[in-house]
């Protein structure tokens, strides 16, 4: 974010506008005024008296209204993507009408090539442009389930795109289907979307998905039932394939009428149908207006809030998606292969598809496999995301939040299982909110073809570099991979879905409490890491000033005893030199759990690492050098409970991560705290959080008191 | 077993708590034994039907006839070790299968003794249900697939209307009381607390043999300037005799008063004394806050029969607010909406929502958070005082001002200042557990029960059920935990304990209470209770905690009302993990401490021995 900012201010401000005042919803405080910024990228309210900034990026405006003339000047009210409401009263009407004029057309480029992540640049964060971009491949995915096998097989027919553009290259089918099967049956298939391999099971049930037939009223393939029976047979453990249209039964009749429609059951032998009733993008775009509606009405009674989020449908939507997630999951566990489709098999297709994975396999519960299940889901197999969030002018009626109940059904199922996750509500609304920004080229474009055709991979960020770069800041401290369970069961009665306030009213700061449990959690869980760490240094040291004083008799045979303390520290410093190296492979492998950055530079650490163990003729450590190494880690850390600004005097509140520095144990904001070093008092020499404060005197006593 | 038609025929009971676990009797330390508890629930037995019948018939007998004759002989005769085993008719049923939510069924043998319920499968290793009579809200017989529809049997075993029957008169503790709860919290106790170092208030006696209020204890704290007879004539001006007394002297100075309505009536009455004593609490051409607890209109109707609201011409210094809390069966009504939506688990999300809505419960919850938020931002902010009453002042009154004092003061958010509290508010305050929690939701269907002249009301769930609102939003400031929450309310409603017997402290004297039963307060606060109810992130928080009373910000507390119904493990094993975290966190603290001194002071012997020994060398 902060890298956002400094960007913007290079790039200069377009335009300002002074005396703006702030229409605040709930408090009947005095509206706030302050001045407001227009840039390259972002929207700036700065707001002097209560010290607040609030900025919007334009990929991210929903919307710009002009509302009725006030004596105070002309209201403008802009929402964004993020679920953000403002209303700026700006005193010129003229001005006002400018603003709107250019926000109308910043906020939504007509070029796909207009977009932020094609001017974005990493500014201060390491990040090189190629990070991320490798760490999900489709093929790896499927290797680590197990496929190619013997049932299984990887084809290339569609290797250019020329079966189906909305599909990856490579597709994974019976081995037992001929080509001209496949090739017959994507002719059948809405969109040339034919049944393909999603997920296998390790009950050998598999998860296979497409777009719905194009059967009419009465045609049929022979080619698209054959490969529905080869899926049925691959399958060892039952005669019955389970054919899931996650459309309401009458949607799928009315697409009849249309040369589409669904399955007849006359002509597919050993197959169970069922009708999943998630209703279609414009109900869900609807919904969401009418709850985002609900969540702004001023001053609501108790009765109209829940009225309103019951006659939205919202979470009744949400309900069905898990609803049908759960019962794919139960099949599949029980051995039955599935096969899914909607209508395009782009949208509920990927919402179940991949709920029923995260259901099934601890792996999807992890950070990593999280995101390659959306590098698989959602983005491999086509979901428009450029279409359904709306990142270029096109037709609104393409605009739906599908992504978004995704995520909300994977909020939930945290709710359920606080353990099983190793990622926090954090990470969803980051992947939410990236989703929109195209900050990253991730979710740029509409299929993988459009992704390699905009050449995206050179031209922008990844959001996954991004993230396993931050990784600290997602991990869920509840997270017991131990104790992990394979297939996990919520609980689906109506009581159990609740209101996603931290998402939909996430700016109504007044609105959440006031004491975080999470951030208390993380806090505690970093403070644990960060004394353990010490106390396993602090105990090696006590060992060796132990070995000193039994190998140093009171005079004779100094040399000796010299030379075999020297030995000791040397082996140590190998010791730790190894592990580093390991540490620095593993990383390359990547492991979600490191805590070092991605970009972290290994001679960094190694330099810290020689300057403190680096071999001195003189052996004693000085008493006082001994003190640094205790002082680098803080053993008390700031409680985070009523820290209401950082240092720098940004406020932070309940959706800003407060950080501690590993260092010093004082909190700072995330801008703040951009800086990582190793501390000497850490026997792992782990790159750690710190401020920029401890961060200059760690590196200068690195520097001084190393010899090269 | 009971394997064919006699299968069909069940009765349903519905209760209000205590489901123990295996080997453990009441006898056993009750609340740390229960997994989550409180709020409602309802096992079913199944058995042969002849079997159960002959079971229904003793529990219906008894109490049809029985027991009305015997309670009369029973008046005044307490404590004599004689229970009720004569009255029962059938004391056993074997092969009865009881079914619960979220639980494995259990078969066994169904007894009833003077005083519980008991199901046991007889052998080890597995629960037993020992139910109190007194958790029984209502009894249901059912024969399901044979005639259909439901008999619904209106009496419940827990209508033994003579409270000296009652269990905690037979309960005896298996271990030794520290510290007596009948004495943790009197008046002279918290009076110092209370006034700090104000020399503006005394204790008055006036009421020592509860004539001039018999709601309220026999010491209470007033104004140092009005004498005891002024207090006596204004007494007589408020409904039942509750003249404004203190409740909470807030650190600036400011202070809350509670009452009961002026019985001004339509006439316009006034009471000079009445005024004197209020307006000795202003400072001289200060002002004050009076809040009514009821609607406008509401106050205008009670006017016509008799009570009704300050008059401006006769307390000029006072500016009258009305913010309306629903009271008693509207309560109820309420509450039984709620939890008959709470329980039906297949309902659709529509009409979950839709009865959620319609049951008004969290509209009363942000009614009453609202109405103390009110008052404590008049205490706090504009440094003025309040008086605070509805009519009677022995309800929504009580929960107002309970609310108020936990936003505004800090002690109340620890365990002892909390359980003081509720002694303060609520006991002393006369606020009639017996008779408004005599039932609860679920026998609001029973007719008898729906007659508003019997005044059951929840009026106390809903004061907990703000607590836990104000909890939920500031996890960090309150010493205890939400279980402490929930064993505080259950034993509100039925326990083995006497605390909550009785309307006042008056019915209490003369129930010997402290004498012939033990105090909730005795069993929490021993030390091995009060630590499973420490909240393992609370840091004492100084500071007024003002709550969002928006209604996105209030939920269900599914802790209490869905804990049967939706499985409560993932909150406690969050809160598990929350301990053991900073468990672990503050031993590796004191750890690190530790090994730094320790080399430090090997460092430095070790370097003295150097320097000693090189010279030399």
């Amino acid at each position: 974010m902060k890298s956002q900012k400094k960007l913007s201010i290079l790039l200069g401000i377009y335009h300002r506008i002074d005396n703006v005042g702030l229409l605040e919803r709930y408090s009947s405080r005095r509206n706030a005024v302050g001045a407001l910024y227009l840039t390259a990228t972002h929207l700036i309210y700065v707001d002097h008296d209560n010290k607040r900034e609030t900025w919007i990026l334009h990929s991210h405006i929903s919307s710009v209204t002009k509302l009725p003339l006030t004596p105070q000047g002309s209201p403008l009210q802009v929402r964004t993507k993020t679920f953000l409401s403002m209303t700026f009263v700006i005193p010129k009407e003229r001005d006002a009408h400018d603003l709107f004029i250019s926000l109308s057309q910043l906020c939504q480029p007509t070029s796909i090539e207009d977009l932020y992540s094609f001017r974005y640049n990493m500014g201060s964060e390491d990040l090189p442009r190629e990070a991320g971009w490798a760490l999900f491949d489709l093929q790896l995915e499927f290797e680590r389930m197990g496929v190619p096998n013997e049932s299984w097989t990887m084809t290339s027919l569609n290797k250019d795109y020329e079966i189906c553009d909305t599909y990856p290259r490579y597709l994974y089918v019976p081995a037992t289907a001929q080509t001209a099967v496949l090739l017959g049956s994507s002719r059948f298939r809405s969109r040339g979307r034919l049944p393909v391999l999603t997920y296998l099971h390790s009950t050998k049930a598999a998860l296979c998905r497409c777009s719905q037939p194009l059967s009419g009223f009465s045609a049929r393939c022979v080619e698209d039932e054959s490969l529905l029976v080869c899926i049925q047979k691959v399958n060892p453990n039952t005669a019955q394939l389970v054919v899931v249209d996650t459309r309401p039964k009458i949607n799928a009749m009315a697409n009849r009428a249309a040369g589409k429609g669904y399955e007849s059951e006359a002509n597919y032998e050993n197959t169970r149908f069922h009708f999943a009733g998630i209703d279609n993008i414009h109900v869900m775009r609807s919904s969401l207006t009418r709850l985002l509606e609900t969540c702004e009405l001023k001053t609501p009674a108790m009765a109209a809030f829940l009225n309103g989020v019951e006659s939205s449908g919202w979470l009744r939507h949400i309900k069905s998606i898990l609803d049908a997630a759960v019962f794919i999951a139960k099949t599949l566990e029980d051995g039955s292969s599935v096969l899914v489709h909607c209508s395009d098999g782009w949208d509920r297709t990927a919402q179940v598809c991949g709920l029923s994975q995260i259901l099934l396999d601890p792996y999807y519960r992890t950070i990593h496999g999280f995101q390659a299940l959306i590098a698989k889901e959602w983005l491999s197999f086509g979901h428009k995301f450029t279409d359904r969030c709306g990142h270029i002018s096109i037709d609104p009626k393409e605009v739906s939040p599908v992504f978004t109940q995704w995520l909300e059904c994977v909020w939930n199922l945290i709710q359920q299982f606080p353990s099983v996750f190793q990622f926090n509500d954090r990470l969803l609304l980051c992947i939410h909110d990236h989703v929109h920004s195209c900050q990253f080229g991730t979710f740029v474009g509409n299929c993988q073809k459009d992704r390699i055709d905009l050449r995206l991979e050179e031209k922008t960020y990844s959001l996954w570099g991004y993230i396993a770069n931050h990784m600290n800041e997602f991990l869920n401290p509840l997270y017991k991979p131990d104790t992990n369970v394979g297939f996990i069961q919520p609980n689906l009665a109506p009581q159990t879905f609740k209101f996603w306030r931290e998402m939909y009213c996430r700016w109504e700061t007044g609105l959440h409490p006031r004491e975080s449990l999470t951030d208390l959690m993380v806090a505690s869980k970093d403070h644990i890491n960060s004394l353990d760490d010490h106390i396993r240094l602090l105990q090696k040291r006590i060992k060796l000033t132990e070995e000193k004083f039994a190998t140093h008799p009171n005079s004779n045979g100094e040399n000796n005893t010299e030379e075999s303390v020297e030995d000791n520290r040397l082996t140590y410093k190998k010791n730790l030199l190894d592990e580093m190296n390991m540490k620095v492979q593993r990383k390359i492998e990547y492991d979600p759990l490191m805590v070092t950055s991605f970009a972290n530079k290994s001679s960094d650490g190694l330099s810290l690492l020689s300057s403190d163990y680096h071999d001195k003729t003189e052996d004693i450590m000085a008493l006082a050098k001994l003190s640094d190494e205790l002082n680098s880690v803080a053993l008390e850390w700031k409680s985070v409970r009523g820290v209401k600004e950082c240092p720098c005097s940004t406020p932070l509140d309940v959706s800003t991560r407060k950080s501690h520095c590993w260092s010093c144990g004082e909190i700072y904001c995330a801008r703040c705290l951009d800086k990582s070093a190793s501390l000497p008092g850490h026997i792992s020499q782990k790159q750690s959080p710190v401020c920029r404060e401890c961060y200059r005197v760690l590196i200068k006593s690195a520097s001084v008191e190393s010899p090269e | 077993m009971s394997k064919t038609a006699g299968f069909e025929h069940r009765i349903i009971i519905i209760f209000l708590d205590h489901v123990n676990r295996v080997g453990q009797r009441f006898d056993a330390p009750l609340a740390s034994s229960l997994p989550v508890s409180c709020a409602q629930a309802s096992v079913e037995f199944s058995g042969e039907l002849s079997l159960l019948s002959i079971y229904e018939e003793s529990l219906e007998k008894p109490l049809t006839q029985g027991y009305q004759n015997i309670c009369k002989c029973w008046k005044g005769s307490y404590g004599s070790a004689m229970e009720f085993v004569e009255l029962i008719k059938a004391p056993k049923v074997d092969n009865v299968v009881m079914r619960r939510p979220l639980f494995p069924n259990v078969e066994g043998t169904l007894c009833i003794t003077g005083h519980h319920i008991i199901l046991s499968s007889r052998k080890e290793d597995t629960e037993e249900l020992w139910l109190l009579h007194r958790n029984v809200d209502v009894v249901e017989k059912k024969q399901s697939t044979f005639g259909g529809g439901t008999v619904a049997i209106k009496y419940a075993l827990s209508q033994i209307e003579i409270t000296n029957l009652l269990y905690p008169f037979f309960y005896r503790p298996m271990y030794n009381i520290l510290e007596d709860g009948w004495t943790a919290f009197t008046t002279e106790s918290e009076f110092s607390k209370l006034v700090l170092k104000s020399d503006d208030w005394r204790i008055s006696n006036v009421n020592k043999d509860f004539t001039v209020c018999n709601s309220y204890p026999a010491t209470v704290v007033v104004p140092k300037s009005v004498p005891d007879e002024v207090i006596t004539t204004a007494a007589s001006f408020r409904q039942g005799g509750r003249f404004p007394v203190l409740c909470y002297r807030h650190e600036n100075g400011s202070v809350l008063l509670r009452s009961g309505q002026p019985l001004v009536g339509p006439s316009g009455k006034r009471c000079k004394e009445d005024e004197k004593l209020i307006n000795a609490v202003l400072g001289p051409g200060k002002r004050g806050y009076i809040i009514d607890t009821r609607a406008q209109t509401l106050a205008q109707t009670a006017k016509s029969r008799g009570g009704g609201f300050e008059l401006e011409i006769h307390y000029p210094q006072w500016r009258r607010i009305h913010k309306p809390i629903d009271r008693h069966h509207n309560l109820l009504d309420s509450l039984a909406r709620l939890l008959e939506a709470c329980n039906d688990t297949s309902c659709t999300m529509d009409k979950w929502l839709g009865r959620l809505e319609s049951s008004n419960w969290l509209s009363h919850v942000r009614d009453t958070l609202n109405c103390a938020c009110l008052v404590a931002q008049c205490l706090d902010q504009e440094n003025l005082s309040v008086l605070a009453h509805g009519s009677d002042g022995t309800d929504t009154t009580l929960a107002v001002t309970s609310i108020t004092q936990i936003i505004l003061n800090p002690d109340c958010r620890s365990i002892r200042g909390f359980e003081a509290l509720i002694e303060r508010e609520w006991l002393q305050g006369g606020y009639p557990f017996g008779s408004r929690h005599f039932k609860s939701g679920y026998a609001y269907t029973a007719s008898s029960v729906k007659n508003p002249k019997k005044k059951y009301a929840p009026t106390f769930l809903l004061f907990m059920d703000c607590v836990w609102q104000l909890f939920f939003q500031f996890p960090c400031s309150f010493e205890f935990t939400e279980n402490f929450l929930i064993t505080i309310l259950q034993h509100s409603y039925a326990s083995q304990f006497g605390t909550f017997l009785g309307d006042n402290v008056w019915e209490r004297e003369q129930l010997n209470l402290h004498l012939n039963t033990v105090s909730l307060w005795s069993h929490i606060n021993r030390p091995e209770i009060i630590l499973t109810f420490m909240n393992p992130v609370y840091e004492p928080n100084s500071k007024v905690i003002w709550p969002s009373v928006a209604p996105a910000s209030l939920s269900l507390w599914s802790g209490l009302f869905l804990r049967w119904v939706v499985d409560q493990k993932p909150t406690e094993e969050t809160w598990k993990a929350i301990a053991e975290m900073k468990e672990k966190e503050k031993e590796l603290k004191k750890q690190a401490i530790k090994l730094r001194k320790q080399l430090i002071d090997m460092e430095k012997a070790l370097n003295s021995k150097l320097s000693t020994s090189s010279p030399s060398t």
